[in-house]
């Protein structure tokens, strides 16, 4: 080492390991840059909360009265519908904040790294997924202090928080890909939201579909979302149904399918500008 | 290896839509010199630069870095270049101890080495003090050291600046400029882009005056400064009367055509050996009883450079080069 200390005496060498190492290596030194940010900017994780419990109580007092379900209480039928708008809107951080990676120049750096291209894309996907876990735990908790029996066991309900954190998982890719496509992350923030309000509401989350009209009733009842919550549902209230559960993850898994490639194409070739 | 340029392009093209950003640019640099590419806004020296790091592919043309092909070798070319951008590329929510051993597990360095590194580079940097602070509480000057210190990680014998002082106050641009010279004495080879001209003068061994996606001009600041003539005295006589006397008393110094503005009772007078000349000029003038309200030995600086090879200035030129990025610019087929 020279006098300086700018720079060492020998140029600093990669390790030799395999392109497979690097791919997980890679991604959990990002995600660890993600998920020590997260105590740091504690607002962030309490508005990604508050905005799924003002809808808790929303439907459960002041809709709730006026929907009839059959079969279960009406916070029971709910919760599984908040669970899935929780994680799906929970997963558009996503794409804003590899939005605002790009917009600060931060892409062009890990881009001209000798790092793996997928992990700045993995990396965020798993710590999102991560804080959307937590995220459904403390919904979880106050789906209990309002009501919520879930019915069932254990190994039911693992298996709908399961359901649950692939879908957050899926709907991160569907998330980076916007974000890497648009121009602003202002306009990450909207294109990454509007599509996702028909998805959501248009669903059985909050009503029983048979009350929509017949041409609503057709499109709700095919679209992903709402087999996803009917799996979820249909774990929390014991009577789980194979075929319903087993299209929700082949919607999951075809999503990854179809958006892992494409958000990393996006990322391959998009700069700041 | 020594004979290999440190960095050639040869015929770059790249077009954004239909705006051509560069049309055919070619640069030169040697090992262990400083490079600048000096140009107004949307010159096309950034894309230059993201081309030359592999951020961006070329349409046309071929480059290389260290012998290696920005495309056909750029995984190998990442492990050997530094790049600090015109953002301080760093993340504000972790410290500047987190971001630099972050990026160091990215270069691939081992925890040890990383962390090593990282602390190494702040205590180099003047940020020790910092080093366990969120980014986010920086100053602007701070964020561009760290921003540089990361660049710097692995050492890299090629480090690329993309107007690194820009918004910087001068205490920032001073500091920056003594780490850049003394990462040139320890034999990196720099490319830097500047709009300053100040800057490349100061800087770097040979500039490439970047316009509108070509290189319009190449040499050392004083080959450049010599294609817009040398050195010229100016000066202002205090009484309007006195001029044409003074035209008579200076002519024998004059190396070409003498300026006169009558209005403004100034002279410019073209000369070869200025600072010899400046006593005798003051003495002959004395002698004549021309008083002088002021008198300069003049330089020609880039922004006359710039000047004389745009036909306008660069700061000027700033505003028309943007609204030629939304516009097509010049068509080249070249």
């Amino acid at each position: 080492m020279n006098s300086s200390a700018f720079r060492t005496a020998e140029i600093l060498k990669p390790q030799a390991r395999p392109s497979l190492y690097w791919t997980f290596a890679d991604a959990l030194v990002l995600a660890k840059r993600h998920l020590i940010q997260i105590p740091r900017i504690p607002e962030e994780l309490v508005f990604a909360t508050i905005q799924p419990i003002m809808f808790v109580l929303l439907f459960r007092y002041v809709f709730g009265g006026a929907i009839a379900v059959s079969g279960t209480t009406y916070v029971n039928f709910l919760m599984a519908g908040i669970f899935v708008q929780t994680v799906i809107f929970g997963s558009t951080t996503t794409g804003i904040g590899l939005a605002t990676d790009l917009q600060r120049g931060l892409v062009d750096r890990f881009r001209s790294l000798p790092m793996a291209k997928s992990a700045v894309l993995t990396g965020r996907t798993l710590a999102d997924l991560i804080r959307n876990t937590f995220v459904v735990i403390v919904m979880w908790i106050v789906g209990l202090l309002v009501g919520f029996q879930p019915q069932g066991n254990v190994l039911f309900w693992l298996a709908a928080v399961g359901i649950l954190l692939l879908t957050s998982f899926a709907f991160s890719w569907i998330s980076a890909t916007i974000g890497l496509a648009v121009r602003s992350v202002e306009a990450a923030q909207s294109a990454g939201f509007i599509w996702l309000f028909p998805l959501t509401f248009a669903s059985s989350a909050f009503v029983p579909t048979q009350s929509m009209p017949a041409w609503l009733r057709t499109f709700a009842e095919h679209q992903p979302v709402t087999l996803i919550i009917n799996a979820v549902r249909g774990l929390l209230l014991n009577h789980p149904d194979a075929s319903t559960i087993w299209q929700a993850i082949a919607w999951c898994v075809g999503i990854l399918v179809v958006f892992i490639p494409l958000a990393v194409w996006a990322y391959g070739r998009r700069t700041a500008r | 290896m020594s004979n290999t340029p440190a960095i050639l392009a040869e015929g770059l093209q790249k077009h954004y839509g239909k705006t051509q950003a560069l049309v055919g640019l070619d640069l030169v640099a040697e090992q262990g010199s400083v490079l600048g590419l000096l140009g107004p806004n949307g010159a096309g020296k950034t894309t230059a630069v993201r081309i030359l790091t592999t951020l961006l592919r070329p349409d046309a043309g071929r480059a290389e870095v260290l012998g290696l092909d920005v495309v056909k070798h750029a995984d190998a070319l990442r492990a050997r270049i530094g790049l600090a951008g015109q953002y301080a590329a760093v993340d504000e929510n972790l410290t500047g101890y987190e971001n630099l051993e972050m990026f160091g597990r990215l270069y691939h360095l081992s925890g040890g080495v990383a962390r090593r590194r990282a602390n190494e580079l702040l205590a180099r940097f003047d940020l020790v003090d910092a080093a366990r602070r969120t980014v986010k509480t920086y100053s602007g000057g701070m964020r561009r050291r760290l921003d540089l210190a990361a660049s710097l990680i692995i050492s890299p014998p090629v480090l690329f600046l993309d107007e690194p002082t820009t918004g910087l106050d001068l205490r920032g641009r001073l500091g920056m400029w003594e780490v850049i010279s003394t990462l040139v004495a320890d034999g990196t080879t720099v490319l830097l882009t500047t709009q300053y001209l100040e800057e490349a003068d100061q800087l770097a061994d040979q500039i490439a005056v970047v316009d509108h996606g070509r290189v319009i001009a190449n040499g050392t600041a004083d080959e450049l400064k010599a294609q817009v003539g040398g050195e010229r005295l100016e000066l202002t006589v205090t009484r309007g009367g006195d001029l044409d006397a003074a035209v008579q008393a200076l002519r024998p110094y004059s190396s070409g055509e003498l300026q006169v503005d009558a209005d403004r009772r100034h002279l410019v007078v073209p000369v070869t050996r200025g600072a010899q000349q400046l006593a005798e000029v003051v003495r002959d003038l004395d002698a004549e009883q021309i008083p002088l309200d002021d008198l300069a030995l003049r330089r020609p600086t880039l922004d006359d450079v710039f000047l004389a090879l745009t036909g306008r200035a660069a700061e000027e030129a700033e505003l028309p080069a943007k609204t030629a990025a939304t516009q097509p610019l010049v068509r080249s087929t070249r």
